[in-house]
């Protein structure tokens, strides 16, 4: 699948803001840049539809809105049956020839926690109905919004006030939930992930996801310093170690095909590359009993997992690594 | 009326709601299965099947998703309904505020059904009871015809501009939702006309232009923003004054849809019965009211001045409306299908002595908590309930304030 659309950063840079300026986001937002890229990439008239969350609450303090397209918040578990509504309205209201736009792209927005966890069953069931609309998880890893509650999108080891370390439990015990992989075993027609460091790559994902027909799903990581313990001006950069240590490889599933986005195949060619997740994880508060003697043994192990996964997604988008192929 | 073609089909309760639903122009049904309420949507997926109506039928996952996606789709400007019931209606409970907050003007057929455990699927009215401050507009019924009308109302009832708010046409489970009675349609050009296309208002920007109350990428609106302390409170007191203009509106549909279909159920909040000289009178909602009325005919045949008031409309609660209808009243039974644990009194019980409090001379009030999980109430129970009313009067001294109708000791 490839979209029509092509674009240089000054095409980008002059289309106006559609998630506008004046919100309330913290310092150093990943999720804050990343819907202003999101906005960046719509083709025409575009309704967007919010869960509850940091983004949500940020952007729609009454009387005040940061959003220049139609809107709409109803409660936490429910983006995607938003979505249903408004994709299933507009489809009879053109029919029955009631509004005038031939064509409305529907945007679904949630955190971790409206998609991982209390959104993962109207998530599920709209992609299963088939309803034609981009849902955009933008993955800050925890409820920061409550203020920095561990998730079911929560890493292995990260401290958060509900799986917090101590002289005991070293943070989180699970496993991060697959998600997108969730979503490509529905079967639907597009799931990719992406990272804001690579801009483009999540633009032109962003395009493809609302240009296919029928529901589309795009798993975007997005830093949270508040929460993560990191400096708010590194949150772009850890969105570029984040994918350079492969803890969040980026790749596409197209009708369940799955293939590495250039960032992560230039990995996968050169493993050489890859940096060690020790580097992405130590510059985070959340991860800062792991460099204590008392847990340190979890790098390792964070290693091999990221690892092992790698080598999963890698067999999934037919390559091997040559390195480890022998 | 005298034009109108008008054609008798035996339907239930359930299907008496799906042919208004499939008359009334609806854009969007969304809904999820659960008993007593199945056959609605079971009914609308023959007609969606069959090429009968102009209408997006989509079966979610969960009542949840049900009714957000009708929220959605009439914030983007669509007519939408749905049904439930029961567990249904309590998982929607969070929706159902976020949808009165939204101004959208959902229409929902509830089969009214008691709550789990034990599991029951009979009828009572603790499910919609449960749901009384949820800024929705409630209407009780009492037959399958009063189903099928009502429910053709409750579109120009909420989606009147004075109003805006969400309706739930309650009708007793399995009592009228499965039972066959003869019901007098309307044609569907009629209806259509009735109900007309919805319109959504028009509202003013804060750049001072007028522009749709919905999603509309020419008039891009944020919708179902955060409030805080500051501007919370005036949401709140604007949801409570659009239930006061339903009052009105409500009364003036029924006046208009009697023009049209020929049949009024009283002013549309109140349904009275031989009550205007009434000295012993019951309160009740839905279907019992038809048992009470068969009552009140044999009590009057005896020369006892035995009335009933049936409250149609619940939520608006006609506050003035009551008070004027039982002014005269000297003992009064309010019929609750509905326990209000530890509250002392069902719900209807504690809002009726609520409204009479300030009358001058009011009635001794006393509560029967009847029918929960589909219990029969008989003609001789009603009869029982009158001969403690007149018991009251008689002795000017109320027994038991709450009682329990045809309860094992």
């Amino acid at each position: 699948m490839q979209s029509e659309w092509k674009f240089t950063a000054k095409d980008i840079a002059e289309k106006p803001d559609l998630f506008m300026s004046g919100h309330r986001a913290c310092a150093g937002c990943g999720p804050a840049t990343v819907l202003r890229l999101i906005m960046k990439a719509v083709r025409g008239p575009t309704i967007v539809t919010n869960a509850t969350g940091c983004m949500e609450v940020v952007s729609s303090i009454y009387p005040y809105t940061s959003w220049a397209v139609p809107w709409l918040h109803t409660a936490f578990e429910n983006a995607a049956a938003n979505a249903s509504g408004i994709e299933t309205a507009l489809k009879i209201l053109r029919k029955k020839g009631r509004i005038k736009q031939q064509q409305v792209d529907v945007i679904a927005l949630a955190g971790d926690g409206g998609t991982y966890d209390i959104g993962i069953q109207a998530l599920s069931g709209a992609v299963e109905r088939g309803h034609d609309f981009l849902f955009v998880l933008y993955d800050n890893e925890a409820y920061m919004n409550t203020g920095i509650q561990r998730s079911g999108g929560t890493p292995y080891g990260a401290s958060t006030t509900t799986s917090q370390a101590g002289t005991v439990v070293p943070g989180k015990l699970e496993q991060k939930k697959p998600i997108a992989d969730i979503m490509v075993a529905h079967e639907m027609p597009y799931v990719a992930t992406a990272s804001p460091y690579y801009w483009r790559d999540l633009i032109e994902k962003v395009r493809k996801g609302i240009e296919v027909n029928g529901p589309a799903f795009l798993h975007v990581f997005a830093p949270c310093p508040r929460g993560w313990r990191s400096d708010p001006a590194k949150s772009i950069e850890l969105s570029r170690l984040a994918v350079e240590t492969c803890i969040f490889p980026l790749w596409e599933a197209i009708n369940g095909e799955y293939r590495l986005s250039t960032p992560s195949k230039v990995l996968a060619l050169a493993p050489q590359k890859k940096k060690t997740v020790k580097e992405y994880l130590q510059v985070q508060g959340r991860f800062r009993h792991l460099f204590t003697p008392k847990f340190e043994k979890m790098l390792n192990e964070i290693q091999q997992i990221t690892d092992a996964k790698w080598q999963r997604l890698l067999k999934k988008c037919g390559m091997t690594q040559p390195a480890k192929a022998a | 009326m005298k034009d109108v073609m008008k054609q008798v089909l035996a339907l239930n309760g359930d299907e008496a709601v799906a042919y208004a639903v499939k008359q009334s122009d609806v854009d969007i049904v969304a809904a999820y299965p659960i008993t007593p309420q199945t056959i609605i949507v079971e009914k609308f997926s023959e007609y969606v099947a069959n090429g009968e109506v102009e209408t997006e039928f989509v079966c979610t996952e969960s009542e949840h998703s049900a009714l957000t996606a009708c929220l959605a789709a009439s914030a983007t400007g669509a007519r939408a309904f749905t049904a439930s019931a029961s567990a249904g209606l309590a998982l929607m409970h969070e929706m159902l505020f976020v949808t009165s907050g939204c101004r959208a003007p959902v229409v929902m057929a509830i089969a009214n059904r008691a709550y789990s455990a034990p599991l029951n699927i009979h009828g009572d009215h603790s499910d919609t009871m449960a749901q009384r401050d949820s800024g929705w507009i409630q209407i009780y019924v009492e037959n399958a015809q009063e189903a099928y009308d009502s429910v053709i109302q409750a579109f120009r009832i909420g989606e009147n501009n004075e109003v805006l708010l969400p309706v739930i046409v309650g009708l007793d489970g399995f009592t009228l939702s499965h039972t066959l009675e003869n019901v007098e349609v309307l044609p569907d050009d009629a209806v259509k006309k009735f109900v007309g296309i919805r319109q959504v208002p028009l509202v003013t920007t804060h750049e001072g232009k007028s522009a749709p109350f919905k999603l509309d990428p020419e008039n891009p609106m944020s919708m179902g923003p955060i409030a805080l302390p500051n501007y919370y409170f005036e949401f709140k007191r604007q949801q409570d004054e659009a239930m006061k203009n339903a009052l009105k509106i409500i009364q003036q549909v029924n006046v208009e849809y009697a023009k049209l279909s020929g049949r009024k159920y009283g002013n549309g909040l109140l349904d009275a019965y031989r009550l205007d000289d009434a000295e012993i009178a019951i309160i009740c909602l839905g279907s019992t009211a038809g048992t009470v009325k068969a009552v009140v005919d044999e009590l009057r045949e005896e020369g006892i001045k035995a009335g009933l008031l049936r409250i149609r409309t619940f939520r608006p609660l006609p506050v003035q409306e009551i008070r004027e209808a039982l002014g005269k009243v000297k003992a009064l039974a309010v019929m609750d299908r509905c326990i209000s644990f530890g509250g002392n009194g069902g719900p209807v019980f504690h809002e009726i002595r609520h409204v009479l409090y300030d009358l001058p001379m009011r009635p001794n009030v006393v509560n029967y908590i009847y029918g929960l999980g589909g219990r029969d109430t008989s003609p001789r129970q009603i009869r029982e309930i009158y001969s403690d009313l007149q018991k009251i009067v008689k002795t000017k001294r109320v027994g038991e304030l709450v009682n329990y109708v045809g309860l094992r000791s």
